[in-house]
């Protein structure tokens, strides 16, 4: 099929340009993969370890721990969050046709985050027997507990007869967001310092609380929304046209949006418990991709997991070797980095974009 | 609940204290993270501090304490920075974190020890006591706390002849001032802790921390003093600033523009220099 682009360009050149940055990106995130295992305040050195392995000699007990049960996990919790989070912007911005959609616009970042606010500040309430079940496994449960049900009441409000408005759950959610941070504020208020200084660095975001077992419970919700993922990618392209449009070339609609909510809920509701507060990715990374490649999301969205992982690995990388021994909250670090490049990004672009 | 559990905690750390080999450890923990501003300043009172190799955040007294590389705030620490300055002991105050951080340096082999926290005279005994064990260094530890309980029976007797046949004054503490609302320190805080061993009395007494209070309870509360720590920047509030607050203006220490500022880790620390913290409040809540 060839067809006219508006820039003039054939829609397979599009296509090849968005396959050799699929290559590109694969290439960046295995350099972002080994800064991620290499890099770090102490100084342990990953060749080192591994010409020892090769050789079969005993890894000191300390570069072992260091790689494998700090940086490894570390490393994969990073690639999870950061592809979680730009695959959701890029999923959302198709849903709502809205390039400056974001998870936090229709409250499942603010769902995730009363979640885990209610773990660290009532957490000290629960019954000793539960507590001790759950453990440190509280908040990132109660996280996820809190997008998916921010999340199902945005289906129920916004769904009437089986039809869902999009401008309805848009308000809707932004509804839900103020009613969730007016919560949040309440259980702020009754926390006591130590809970306070817990929350503070909670809502900056960080994967230094990145072990094994976090990341193996958030995981399997994470990996079920990247692969069920690129599904959606023909339906939203004809989405792109309008619902009618989409209706009369045969996408089912309908369940297109429930799969998109559902990949959305999943994705931030994981990275949300797993790291906290980590803005910009979710909106800068699909926003960066459309402007080099398009809006095809068959490519769009497998790129925005990509370009999410590395640059949420690179950013964790800078956060914790730019003030070591100590370390960023990445948060802070995504944001100086990401604001003004978007920004930049914009103001090169003002005179071609449509938003 | 948490005042209880420290009485607790203190009382079973005095009861195991001669049950402890503490020499035993005494050439074990010569690489040391102090981690908590009045932990560091007991190790340096005791003398101790060449064994330190990095510090926390709120370790900033003595002066010379910068020059150790900085891990990270108490509650936020990042393992592989810890381990990267090869500890063979982490001395932290209560609350150190996040807890998966804590397990792996446990995994680690470091040892980790937490000195409870608390906010009287017996807690910063306590605290010195604990800290001097686990560096296996007890008898300096009880030489500094006879010390420093023989500085803290003085400046009770300083507050009780300053406080003498005047009933106590009504202090209080303005941890920060921000877009007009005032954070104050309630019951259970150091800065209730340091209001009594001074000889006064906490204006606000219906809350536990630090909680912003409305201006007809600044009002109720009628402070004849207030207490802030004396810092710099942003989170500076001038005297102008202070009492041009309607609610403080009307207050007893608002007519009388009566306000202290002293060193926040002395103030709030609860260790080695409680004493003269409280001698220091006492003078100044007498004259002011």
């Amino acid at each position: 099929m060839v067809a006219i682009h508006p820039e003039g360009h054939l829609v397979g050149d599009r296509r090849g340009l968005a396959r050799r940055t699929s290559w590109a990106l694969v290439a960046l995130l295995l350099v972002a993969a080994y800064a991620s295992l290499a890099v770090g305040a102490s100084g342990v050195s990953l060749p080192a370890a591994l010409a020892d392995l090769l050789a079969g000699r005993e890894i000191d007990a300390r570069a072992r721990i260091i790689l494998w049960d700090i940086r490894l996990p570390r490393l994969l919790t990073g690639m999870m969050v950061g592809a979680s989070l730009a695959v959701a912007g890029a999923v959302l911005q198709g849903l709502f046709r809205n390039p400056l959609a974001d998870p936090g616009l229709v409250g499942v970042s603010a769902g995730a985050g009363l979640g885990a606010i209610s773990a660290i500040v009532l957490g000290g309430l629960l019954p000793a027997g539960i507590a001790g079940v759950l453990g440190a496994a509280l908040v990132p449960v109660l996280a996820f507990a809190g997008s998916w049900l921010s999340v199902s009441l945005l289906y129920v409000i916004a769904t009437r007869g089986g039809h869902t408005s999009v401008a309805t759950m848009l308000l809707g959610g932004i509804a839900l967001a103020a009613m969730t941070a007016a919560f949040s504020g309440l259980l702020i208020y009754m926390a006591d310092d130590q809970q306070l200084r817990d929350l503070t660095f909670w809502s900056l975001g960080s994967l230094a609380g990145a072990s094994w077992g976090k990341t193996l419970a958030a995981a399997p919700l994470m990996l079920a929304a990247l692969v069920a993922a690129p599904a959606l990618a023909r339906g939203l392209n004809a989405l792109a046209l309008g619902e009618a449009a989409a209706h009369h070339l045969g996408v089912p609609v309908q369940r297109l949006k429930t799969g998109a909510i559902l990949v959305v809920a999943a994705a931030v509701g994981a990275a949300t418990a797993i790291s906290g507060g980590i803005g910009f990715v979710g909106i800068v990374v699909p926003h960066l991709l459309r402007l080099a490649t398009g809006p095809d999301h068959r490519a769009l969205l497998v790129n925005s997991g990509l370009l999410g992982a590395s640059l949420l690995l690179l950013a964790d990388v800078v956060s914790r070797s730019i003030v070591a021994p100590s370390e960023l909250p990445i948060g802070i670090v995504t944001a100086v980095i990401g604001g003004p490049f978007f920004l930049w990004i914009l103001l090169r672009r003002r005179g071609s974009l449509e938003i | 609940m948490r005042l209880a559990t420290c009485r607790r905690l203190t009382l079973a750390a005095l009861l195991a204290l001669p049950l402890l080999p503490a020499p035993s450890r005494a050439g074990e923990a010569q690489r040391i993270v102090s981690i908590g501003g009045s932990v560091t300043e007991i190790v340096y009172a005791l003398g101790e501090e060449d064994r330190l190799v990095a510090r926390d955040t709120t370790s900033t007294y003595p002066p010379e304490v910068a020059a150790l590389p900085d891990v990270g705030y108490i509650r936020q620490l990042s393992p592989e920075g810890v381990l990267s300055v090869n500890p063979t002991l982490v001395l932290t105050e209560e609350g150190a974190g996040p807890p998966e951080a804590v397990d792996l340096l446990k995994e680690a082999s470091v040892e980790f020890v937490e000195i409870p926290e608390g906010y009287d005279r017996a807690a910063v005994l306590t605290k010195i006591r604990r800290v001097a064990e686990v560096l296996g260094v007890p008898e300096k530890g009880e030489r500094l706390a006879s010390d420093v309980a023989g500085a803290l029976d003085d400046a009770g007797r300083i507050v009780g002849e300053e406080t003498s046949g005047t009933p106590p004054r009504r202090v209080l503490f303005v941890l920060s001032m921000q877009g007009g609302r005032i954070m104050a320190g309630g019951a259970n805080t150091a800065a209730d802790g340091i209001i009594r061993l001074a000889g006064g009395v906490n204006a606000i007494a219906g809350f536990e921390g630090y909680k912003p209070l409305s201006d007809e309870a600044v009002i109720s509360a009628a402070p004849d003093v207030i207490l802030m720590m004396a810092r710099g920047g942003a989170l500076a509030v001038s005297d102008d600033a202070l009492f041009a607050h309607p609610a403080i203006r009307s207050t007893p220490a608002g007519e009388a523009r009566s306000v202290l500022r002293m060193d926040g880790m002395k103030l709030l620390g609860f260790g080695p220099r409680t004493a003269e913290a409280a001698t220091e409040l006492a003078h100044a809540l007498a004259g002011g």
